[in-house]
């Protein structure tokens, strides 16, 4: 039987009471959201904290809406409704390609968009969504807010940008016009973790790429991107070939490790293979040529 | 610490330490031993159940975080004695042999048809893939969700068609 050590328990009344808590408390309290990533790691006492802060009952931090030029994305927002929401799935698909193979029903019933930047396990795969999108997270302390773009919100395993009495509120994504959005992931049986995976967004101007986002999941690339791929293709026109070449330098310069998820050598191969078919899926898509 | 919340519409307290997982509250807490307990992993889905109408798997969900929610169960799915469709439909067409993964696929399948009563197989076969069984290899399973989509008033209606 797996049980976790002991532990406090608290339950925060607002983002504020949270915040106060994680004062209070010290880096011994942990938030839990869904508690999808933090609890089996507490059962293998990979995570013991002596505090911890529930924040399911947070009033105002489940919607996802346009704000300006942007998508807000509230912390609390569970993954079904994340691949259920129409207005996600006009102006970035890319968000339901993932949700659809991010584990089963059941935990996407539970597990949270904040949980997920937050763990920052390196096979998170909304963690490569955010990242080809460019969003940004928005932070907020007893001090106030600030906003971290997702590209340095990641600062390697299990480390974000969110502080000791930190708290993640939002996730912000900007309104792109003339763009698609793809992601795809080899997993070796329904809802499982990532072997290899990638998403990317392309942004349209006539035949030009106007502007790209590549996004990359357990392959060990620096800061889940390849910033070499989007430079070769930003400015240029969409053609299979250059899709290739950029496909090819994300086999090259990504980092992955054998384990038990399969050998290094095919993580690179899956690398190439799936970002090449996301720039092809994105770029249909920005077209009007696919759903 | 003191817990209390809503379990098949009874309304039940007890004192428990903060880990206890929810699914040793329901079993060892309550006695509701329909609720069942397998891998520990979230993986297998048979301690399905579903805390204010969405089903989530109760071996990843603390009884704190329950505090003040409504937990239903498979023992409250039947009503006065009588089977509901679900039920009645793992009956028909033979869903389950060894009943392990049963409780959490009845839970799980509930949940869906609350969402889409009319769903097609591959939608079921979405909906369930959660939940392990290692016996019927599905079949049966599947067909037992559409019979309760075709008879929603359950036994009621079979004997009426
Ligand atoms: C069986 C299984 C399969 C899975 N498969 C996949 C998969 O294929 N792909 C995938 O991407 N994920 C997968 N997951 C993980 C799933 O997406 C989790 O739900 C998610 O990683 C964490 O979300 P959570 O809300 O449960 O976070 P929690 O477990 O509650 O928290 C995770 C961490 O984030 C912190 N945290 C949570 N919210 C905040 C906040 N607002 N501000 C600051 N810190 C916060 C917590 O303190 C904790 O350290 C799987 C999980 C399970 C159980
Ligand atoms: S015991 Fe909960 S998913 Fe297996
Ligand atoms: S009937 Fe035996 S596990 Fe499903």
């Amino acid at each position: 039987m797996q049980v976790p050590d002991v532990f406090e328990y608290e339950r925060a009344s607002s983002v504020d009471d949270a915040i106060a808590l994680l004062e209070k408390h010290g880096d011994e309290a942990r938030l839990i959201a869904g508690g999808h990533s933090l609890l089996p790691m507490m059962k293998l006492r990979l995570a013991v904290p002596e505090v911890l802060i529930d924040i399911n009952d947070l009033e105002g931090l489940d919607h996802i809406r346009i704000d300006g030029d942007e998508i807000a994305i509230g912390a609390m927002v569970r993954h079904a409704a994340l691949l259920e929401s129409a207005l996600l799935a006009e102006h970035y698909p890319i968000f339901a390609d993932a949700e659809r193979v991010i584990a089963d029903p059941l935990v996407r019933n539970r597990g949270t968009i904040g949980g997920s930047f937050c763990q920052g396990d390196p096979a998170e795969d909304l963690a490569s969504v955010g990242t080809a999108l460019r969003g940004s997270a928005v932070i907020r302390s007893s001090a106030g807010e600030r906003t971290v773009p997702i590209r340095e919100f990641h600062q390697g395993p299990y480390e974000t940008a969110v502080g000791d009495a930190e708290m993640l509120v939002e996730l912000r994504f900007p309104i792109r016009t003339h763009i698609g959005s793809a992601y795809a992931k080899v997993e070796r049986r329904v809802g499982d973790w990532a072997v290899a995976a990638a998403g990317a967004f392309v942004q349209l101007d006539g035949d030009q790429i106007a502007d790209v986002g590549i996004g990359l999941t357990a392959v060990g690339a620096d800061g889940f991107t390849c910033p070499e791929a989007e430079d070769l293709l930003r400015g240029g026109p969409a053609t299979p070939e250059r899709f290739a070449d950029a496909a090819q330098l994300c086999h090259d310069l990504c980092a992955p490790v054998t384990d038990q998820r399969g050998p290094e050598d095919y993580k690179r191969h899956l690398a190439r293979e799936l970002t090449r078919r996301v720039l092809h899926r994105a770029t249909a898509r920005a077209r009007g040529e696919e759903s | 610490m003191q817990v209390t919340m809503t379990v098949n519409g009874d309304e039940v307290t007890r004192d428990v330490e903060p880990r206890m997982l929810l699914v040793h509250f329901i079993r060892d807490e309550l006695g509701l031993t329909g609720t069942h307990w397998g891998c520990d992993t979230s993986n297998c889905g048979t301690c399905t159940l579903w805390v204010d109408g969405e089903a989530v798997k109760s071996c990843t969900v603390l009884a704190a975080m329950a505090g003040g929610r409504d937990v239903h169960t498979v023992e409250g799915v039947a009503q006065n004695g009588e089977l509901d469709a679900v039920q009645q439909g793992f009956l028909e067409e033979h869903g389950l042999q060894c009943g392990f993964c049963t409780p959490g696929m009845i839970m799980t399948a509930k949940w869906l048809l609350e969402r889409d009563p009319d769903p097609d197989e591959g939608t079921i076969r979405e909906a369930i893939s959660g939940n392990l069984c290692r016996c019927t290899g599905y079949e049966n399973i599947v067909r037992a969700v559409r019979w309760a989509a075709e008879h929603p008033a359950g036994a009621d209606e079979e004997v009426s068609a």
